[in-house]
């Protein structure tokens, strides 16, 4: 019997209930009004008053409202038919809703309950399992969706039976498992799972060792990602983060792509419903929508759900993770939610910790990013989940609450800089501010030296240190004045510049430059490094920018044609007379040389 | 004490607290956000604690005895839509300021949002003939952006040349906070455009009281929604002033005891901003919702609150700023941003459109770098004198906001000037596009 109350106070979508009976932090309920009804989950218990936040407009609510709790927590349902669909916060498939805008109350099925999905069986009667075993596989678009022991199963169960070869629907009954005192289980294609607890149905979870190709040079070059690991992008509005997550789900190497739009802008989701569908992804062949699962909060949805939503996100990205597959998650913006648990706070009248965020800030985004991460699972197989969020700092300072508390623990930081995006140099990830902890990793460096190219990691840090050189000569030249310094400064800065144009800076609206390999990466960086390794003469420091400039422009018209085809060839080959130059020049001033020193 | 007048209409002479925004008393049976009439004043309910109901009072609390007459209406603010809208001017309860009541439907304000997969990506291109707009920063249907200003800027100037050329069905200006010059400036410009029929006005000035103005918006936006979804109408609503609007919204928060947070704007102000921005949206069925809006700053500081977090809310922003080398009022073209643009340049308007762009803005950036080195009494080079006299042409040809040319002619004047100025390798356009637009200079 579910624990029944009646509202007794309402404050925006803080909603405060009466009751005698029972109820938990986090159990959700729901509350009628007049046809509809509310969802809403407990956030603090006085006595017999609980404090309950409300996933929807309270318009037209009355003291009095019955409330009935429903004894369990906000759950997600985990089963085939997830991938490629739309879904709310709380799962709500959106396609399923009817009419133009949102209906207060509605709630639907996140599901196709009545669907048939072909099973094939992976284990057999007898079998020991515990729960993330794999009972058997359907094929969801074209994954091979695990059937799994459901994860709230506890110890050891023997399997009864289970269903052979066969089409059915996630209702049915797959399998019947026996736990130790004999009692018996029957187990659907589908289970449920409540967001907020971690699904720790995995082995080991081992420090990352590979990296996880994004296509994107600024990321994969410099600060590359690790597969499993965790990452953020803070930056001031204008500076490309949307751009620049769009791209991840495009071309990043996973097997499934999770986005949690959360308080963000509505046209940037309809632009992943319109563009997705469309668009081949570059590894499968596939349409990328079929690789990807939208989490929509956008910022007019209710305040209450985006919390939500991210938890969501993460829950149905440690399901698949379980099964196996390769997850990019990705949040736009953790700041929203952030956001949402002040506003939150403030109506429950807390003490408000810095900016008037609550105090435990920091520890709820630190347990949040710990849910990535890379493990083995129960059959010895391995899953992963690579987590970005972006930031949205308030006035673009990065010394604010949500910046730090993700600072702390996220091992990449991509940082967007204003200034670079004011110059239009897209993706304006700053190359010097930015860091990746992975490169660090020994294990990770191993991998790059054995899979990119011998010495990678050197390459890496000679770029690195030509960028940083060429922002001290650049600083030193606007101080000193150009002909204050010598050429060799100048020289010096345009170095930089020729890797900032070739290598971080790139179009993410070309269709060629959009997605680089890291086999093309590499060659693009050893034909950087090898101008940059040039002694180069010139008389003036007149004579250094027009000339970079011609190197840059054969370099960027290589970055704009097809890899290894007749143009990018000609371009190279345009290159080399414009390099070609410099060195008719420097065996020409040998030969003068060596006359004076003759005569 | 309590008697009933009309059915669902409760009277209630007994106030228990009074603030400047807020009147509370004890009351029964009564709904979140409902509207009542106190002392003949507008009011909504905010807050409900048994049976102690707060009312915030739109007109302010200036005079209401303890034994004010409170009546409840029984349901949430909403305005009457209806083909008579047109060419009518309303105040912030959407009763006309001047001429007959308006017959029409009654329309909940502030309704619900459109599902996110029932929207239409905006894909229809809005020229304005001000290249520092359509050059720059292309505008779309469906599309939200402000205008950020310093308050003695010419914004509502150049809103409304906007509004005019922008080829909408209807134009909805939402006043809020407007000072009456103002107010009968975009009148008569509106009504010597011959335009007065496709507009309608929501108007809260300076002279009416300020909390007032929280109900404008979502008047103007619920009317807006009326013809985009109704009559599938392309519908233009212009927002001036959202700094103003927002310090509407302090001033309740404040008196509500709420924790302040970023320079005294409410913790919720991000949420607030989005629920209105948010109806700016492209239907199915044609219909569409844009919304230009004005965001006045204080010294150009865009890290206040009321900026930053519209910036994080709008697809973009105009930056509007004077030019001392020549004189005239811009679009900033660094700061300003349409992030919607990529949907219609190039695939709307001529392929070359993106690259030119870029090029365009990247070497003003590099004058501006050579201004910064001759400010700092340094010797120019000639490429830095090349830039410098390139940015001023550019400035004065296309970013000027009295620049009033078709999209194509951008492009022509922009490959003029760099012909003018630098060698093709100097620009970095695409060769196909130097070859075939350039080159036939």
């Amino acid at each position: 019997m579910n624990t029944i109350g009646n509202v007794t106070g309402i404050i925006a979508n803080l909603v405060i209930v009466e009751t005698e009976g029972t109820t938990a932090q986090n159990e959700i309920c729901f509350i009628k009004q007049d046809n509809t009804r509310l969802m809403a989950e407990v956030i603090k218990v006085v006595g017999n008053k609980s404090y309950i936040q409300v996933f929807e407009s309270t318009r037209g609510l009355k003291v009095g409202a019955e409330v009935e709790f429903m004894g369990h927590m906000l759950e997600v349902t985990l089963g085939p038919g997830i991938l490629s669909k739309n879904f709310d916060g709380l799962q709500n498939d959106l396609n399923k809703m009817e009419g133009i805008f949102l209906k207060k109350g509605e709630y639907t099925e996140p599901l196709d309950m009545d669907q048939e999905y072909e099973f094939k069986a992976l284990a057999k009667k007898g079998d020991k399992v515990v729960a993330g075993s794999w009972l058997g596989e359907v094929k969801e678009n074209w994954i091979p969706h695990k059937i799994m022991v459901p994860f709230t199963f506890k110890g050891t169960y023997t399997i009864k039976s289970l269903k052979g070869d066969g089409a059915y629907t996630p209702k049915e009954t797959i399998a019947v498992l026996t736990d130790n005192e004999g009692k018996e289980h029957k187990v659907t294609m589908v289970q449920k799972w409540p967001v907020k607890v971690p699904i720790r149905a995995y082995k080991d979870k081992p420090r990352p060792f590979r990296i996880l190709e994004t296509g994107i040079r600024v990321m994969d070059t410099l600060n590359p990602m690790a597969e499993g690991g965790t990452g953020f992008i803070p930056g001031p509005f204008g500076s490309g983060k949307t751009v620049l997550q769009h791209n991840l789900s495009k071309n990043a190497e996973a097997d499934l792509v999770v986005i949690a739009a959360c308080g963000e802008r509505a046209n940037e989701v309809v632009e992943i419903f319109t563009e997705f569908p469309e668009l081949d992804d570059p590894r499968s062949g596939r349409k990328l929508m079929e690789r990807t699962t939208i989490i929509a909060n956008t910022s007019n949805m209710p305040v209450a759900a985006r919390e939500a939503s991210v938890y969501t996100a993460m829950t149905i990205a440690e399901y698949y993770r379980a099964m196996g597959l390769k997850v990019l998650l990705l949040a736009d913006s953790t700041s929203r939610w952030a956001q949402a648990l002040r506003e939150m706070s403030n109506r429950l009248e807390e003490l408000p910790g810095p900016d008037g965020f609550p105090m435990d800030l920091a520890a709820i985004i630190a347990n949040f990013y710990a849910r990535a991460g890379f493990v083995y699972l129960p059959n010895g197989g391995s899953g992963s989940i690579t987590f970005i969020g972006t930031v949205s700092p308030a006035g673009g300072n990065l010394k604010e609450p949500v910046t730090e508390s993700t600072k702390k623990v996220a091992r990449c930081f991509y940082a967007l800089s204003q200034d670079r995006a004011d110059s239009k140099r897209y993706p304006a990830i700053d190359p010097i501010d930015s860091y990746s902890k992975y490169l660090e990793y020994p294990e990770i460096a191993e991998y790059l030296n054995k899979n990119v190219a011998e010495n990678w990691t050197d390459s890496v840090f000679k770029a690195k240190d030509i960028l940083l050189r060429g922002k001290e000569a650049y600083e030193q030249i606007n101080i000193l004045g150009d002909d204050g310094v010598p050429i060799d400064y100048h020289i010096r800065y345009w170095k930089s510049e020729l890797i900032d144009f070739v290598i971080l800076q790139q179009d993410a609206f070309d269709n060629i430059d959009a997605s680089s390999s890291f086999e093309r990466q590499n060659y693009m960086l050893q034909k950087t490094l090898e101008v940059t390794d040039m002694t180069f003469h010139f008389d003036s420091f007149e004579e250094v920018n027009p000339y970079f400039k011609r190197i840059i422009n054969a370099l960027k018209q290589m970055n704009y044609s097809e890899f290894d085809s007749d143009k990018f060839r000609n371009n190279e080959q345009e290159l080399k007379k414009i390099l070609k130059e410099q060195e008719t020049r420097n065996t020409g001033e040998k030969e003068e040389s060596a006359v004076e020193a003759q005569s | 004490m309590e008697k009933d007048t009309k059915a669902f209409q409760r009277v209630y002479t007994k106030l228990f607290q009074l603030t400047k925004a807020t009147v509370s008393l004890y009351a029964r049976g009564i709904g979140n956000e409902e509207l009542a009439i106190v002392d003949g004043r507008l009011a909504q309910v905010v807050k409900i604690i048994g049976d102690l109901v707060t009312l915030q009072i739109f007109g302010g609390t200036e005079g209401i005895a303890t034994n004010a007459e409170v009546i409840f209406a029984g349901k949430a603010p909403t305005i009457k839509v209806g083909d008579d809208l047109a060419g009518r001017f309303f105040d912030a309860y959407g009763d006309p300021i001047e001429g007959a009541e308006i017959m029409g439907q009654e329309k909940e304000i502030g309704g619900p949002s459109v599902n996110p997969v029932r929207r239409k990506q905006p894909s229809e291109y809005i020229p304005t003939g001000i290249a520092g707009i359509d050059l720059n920063n292309a505008l779309v249907t469906g599309q939200k952006i402000p205008f950020f200003a310093d308050p003695d800027q010419p914004y509502n100037q150049v809103m409304a040349m906007v509004a005019l050329r922008a080829k909408a069905d209807k134009i909805i200006l939402a006043g809020m906070g407007l000072t009456r010059d103002d107010y009968l400036y975009f009148k008569n410009v509106f009504d010597n455009a011959g335009a007065l029929d496709r507009i309608v006005g929501f108007i809260n000035t300076t002279e009416d009281p300020p909390v007032e103005r929280l109900l404008v918006p979502d008047m103007a936006l619920a009317a807006a929604e009326y013809f985009a979804v109704e009559k599938n109408e392309k519908v233009l609503v212009l927002l001036t002033d959202m700094t103003l609007y927002s310090d509407a919204l302090s001033i309740v928060s404040n008196r509500m005891d709420q924790i302040p947070s970023k320079d005294s704007m409410p913790g919720s102000l991000y949420s607030d901003l989005a629920r209105l921005y948010e109806k700016a949206v492209q239907f199915p069925d044609g219909g569409s919702i844009t919304i230009i809006a004005v965001t006045t700053l204080s010294g150009g500081d865009i890290t206040h609150a009321v900026p930053d977090n519209t910036g994080y809310i709008t697809e973009g922003q105009l930056f509007l700023r004077k030019d001392s080398d020549i004189g005239k009022v811009i679009i900033d073209p660094f700061r300003s941003l349409s992030r919607l643009k990529q949907l219609v340049i190039g695939k709307k308007t001529r392929e070359d459109h993106p690259q030119v762009m870029n090029a365009a803005v990247r070497l003003y950036a590099d004058a501006a770098n050579a201004r910064t080195k001759q400010e700092n009494g340094f010797d120019l080079t000639d490429y830095d004198e090349r830039s410098l006299e390139f940015a001023k042409e550019y400035s004065e040809k296309l970013l000027a906001i009295d620049v009033n040319i078709e999209t194509d002619e951008m492009l022509e004047t922009a490959y003029g000037l760099f012909d003018k100025h630098f060698q093709p390798e100097e620009v970095g356009i695409r060769q196909e596009f130097v070859e075939k637009y350039w080159k036939k200079q």
